[in-house]
């Protein structure tokens, strides 16, 4: 295992340089990912690759370890230094871990920002969040109301009672509720993340408000199993089970119409927006609190005080685009 | 004497399953209607098939901790089948359930039986090595609801004379259970070998092979509710009915089986199921705080365990002292 580790990572830094050799004045970006062969990193690549081909002057060096371990990424890490890279963006398997050899790489002079999952605030200039808490909260909310013009009862399938996640994101929801008129979240309950307990909660509030209109469940158990408990109940077309989930387990509760539209992080955004940041940096920005970085068609970010950003809004998904992303995540 | 405690034990049980839907009934009058309770009892159907399970291996003085785990990995594999060979028939997916599920009771009877390994130690280890088989098998990967076909998905919702299949099959293992504790000479051996081992082994029952029919029981009977769980929910992972054993175990315990083996019938734990079932049905509808949810899920099992101990203990006095006067 160990011995087709290092094949690996030595043939990679052997394509590396060969496509070095040939593009020498070209910038060179590495993506590195949690582990190569994941549905939703090659989307990323995908999206890097999109950014590369608009840049010009650019060259994405998409890799990773072959399984999610720290000490794989740290490996790649340091072929990538000895390749003298421009800009390594990498979505991190260990918050700390990572830290020493990143370290190294910024004393290099390669600028290391992080995306996806994050790594502590001395191992990178800045970190990139798919989404920040109050975007979260207003998307929700949102999707519910798009497909509620005349508004009406709306309900709240959480997991527990004490995720923080989920506790932010609702409250956030509800700082923003009054922007959609008509909208009267009726009430929150708790699934505990668990298939039969979402399945049992979501009957109730079938029972309990006869008119409600739709539920909107921020976890991705939650979602499944509302929309599961709506179709036995047979009432598509009257709730509209939105929230948070993943369109692999939704693209089936799409195609049936138990739920018309969710929300995630794309990927492929995701990929392209941390391959023009690096860029941005390598050309000079600089990643300090307050800042504000180019991120191509998706606009610009602004550091927080821990150099952090939010992307964007949660993707949306509906009908005609689940179906292609259920292949990537 | 003992049969009319017995039945007294599950008339208080009736008796308090009513108190209780009385008590929802005050802050939610829709609970109470034919299809509320239809509704309420295929939501339990499953938990009603893993308590009968888990009430032979109790009888027997034991315990099997690692039902709720053989459900899954059991779900699991039905539906990796189904997602594989769409054409398959659902009844050999179910039989090829069972008999995984049945294997798995097996190799905690066997460790039980031939090892002699405490049964709440072989079942804590086995629960993790099933939760482990799945995530080997999957890689922690999902089966979706639009990746099993719909015929595996509509078995137990499909209306015999308006009653869905998942209920007829409960009626028919509470059925098929009644047969086996009461009629046959494996039942009866149940509770031999708990009531009393030492006296079981004169009478010419061995107590590890029947320990080992037990758990190949309870075992068979998870594997079945594996199928029932995964196409009642339209998914399957790793995690499914996470924590379920405690809720089995709290319907056999509310349902008056002695956890000292020996004592406790199939009326008992249906009911116990029930009980639970009713709590779990009412408590989204009656509007209150989830963290007083825990609570009263909580006080409810242990005024019902208080009750059922306490019927157990004026029993036993009264056979000591018989057994004194003699």
């Amino acid at each position: 295992m160990k011995i087709l580790k290092s094949l690996m990572v030595t043939a990679a830094v052997a394509v590396a340089l060969m496509a070095n050799a040939a593009h020498a004045e070209n910038k060179k970006i590495a993506l590195v990912v949690k582990a190569l062969g994941i549905g939703f990193f090659e989307a990323a690549n995908k999206g890097a690759q999109e950014a590369a081909k608009e840049l010009g002057d650019v060259e994405v060096i998409y890799t990773g370890p072959t399984s999610t371990t720290a000490e794989g990424q740290i490996e790649v890490i340091n072929s990538l230094i000895a390749q003298k890279v421009d800009a390594i963006a990498v979505s991190a398997n260990d918050t700390d871990a990572l830290v020493p050899a990143l370290k190294k790489a910024m004393d290099r002079g390669i600028k290391v920002i992080s995306w996806d999952s994050g790594v502590a605030k001395e191992g990178r200039l800045m970190h990139l969040n798919p989404s920040s808490s109050p975007l979260i909260g207003n998307m929700i909310i949102k999707l519910a109301a798009d497909n509620l013009p005349e508004g009406g009862d709306v309900a709240v399938l959480s997991a527990s009672a004490t995720a923080t996640n989920q506790n932010t994101w609702i409250a956030e929801m509800k700082k923003v509720q009054g922007n959609y008129k008509g909208i009267n979240v009726v009430t929150t309950v708790y699934g505990d993340d668990l298939a039969d307990k979402s399945y049992r909660e979501t009957q109730g509030l079938i029972q309990s408000y006869p008119n409600l209109k739709a539920i909107i469940a921020p976890t991705s158990v939650g979602i499944v199993a509302a929309a599961q408990a709506v179709t036995d109940a047979g009432k598509i077309g009257q709730i509209n089970v939105t929230g948070l989930g993943l369109p692999s387990e939704m693209a089936g509760h799409v195609k049936s119409g138990a739920s018309k539209s969710f929300a995630i992080w794309n990927p492929i955004d995701l990929g392209y927006s941390a391959t023009m940041i690096a860029y941005d940096l390598i050309g000079g920005a600089e990643a300090k609190p307050g800042a504000e970085l180019k991120m191509g068609r998706m606009g610009t970010v602004k550091l927080d005080d821990n150099n952090e950003g939010a992307m964007a809004d949660p993707f949306v998904y509906d009908a005609s685009n689940v179906e292609e992303f259920a292949k990537i995540f | 004497m003992m049969a009319k405690l017995l039945k007294n034990r599950e008339i208080l049980l009736v008796v308090a399953i009513i108190a209780l839907v009385a008590l929802i009934a005050l802050r939610f009058p829709a609970f109470v209607t034919p299809a509320s309770f239809a509704r309420v009892y295929n939501d339990t159907s499953i938990l009603i098939i893993l308590a009968l399970g888990q009430m032979a291996v109790i009888l027997t003085r034991c315990i099997d901790l690692s039902m709720a785990a053989n459900l899954a990995l059991s779900g699991m594999v039905a539906a990796m089948l189904n997602t594989a060979f769409p054409g398959l028939p659902i009844p050999f997916i179910i039989l090829t359930a069972m008999a995984l599920g049945g294997l798995l009771g097996m190799v905690n009877g066997t460790l039980v039986w031939k090892l002699n390994i405490p049964p709440i130690v072989v079942t804590l280890g086995t629960l993790t090595i099933y939760r482990g088989l799945i995530f080997l098998l999957t890689d922690g990967k999902w089966i979706n609801a639009h990746e099993m076909s719909d015929a595996f998905k509509a078995l137990p919702r499909l209306g015999l004379a308006g009653v869905p299949v998942l209920s007829w099959l409960s009626l028919l293992m509470i059925a098929l259970m009644f047969l086996v504790m009461g009629r046959t000479p494996l039942g009866r051996a149940f509770y031999a070998v708990g009531g009393n081992p030492h006296a079981a082994v004169y009478t010419g029952i061995d107590v590890g092979r029947t320990r080992f029919f037990a758990y190949c029981l309870s075992g068979t009977l998870a594997g079945l509710s594996g199928y029932l769980w995964v196409s009642r929910y339209a998914v399957a992972y790793v995690d499914i009915a996470a924590g379920f054993e405690l809720d089995i175990i709290a319907a056999c315990v509310i349902g008056g089986i002695s956890i000292a083996g020996g004592i406790g019938s199939v009326a008992g734990a249906v009911l116990g199921a029930l009980f639970l079932g009713v709590i779990k049905n009412a408590l989204p509808v009656i509007n209150i705080s989830p963290f007083a949810q825990m609570a009263i899920s909580g006080t409810v099992i242990i005024i019902a365990v208080a009750v059922n101990a306490r019927a157990e203990k004026r029993k036993g006095r009264v056979i000591l002292r018989k057994a004194e006067a003699v």
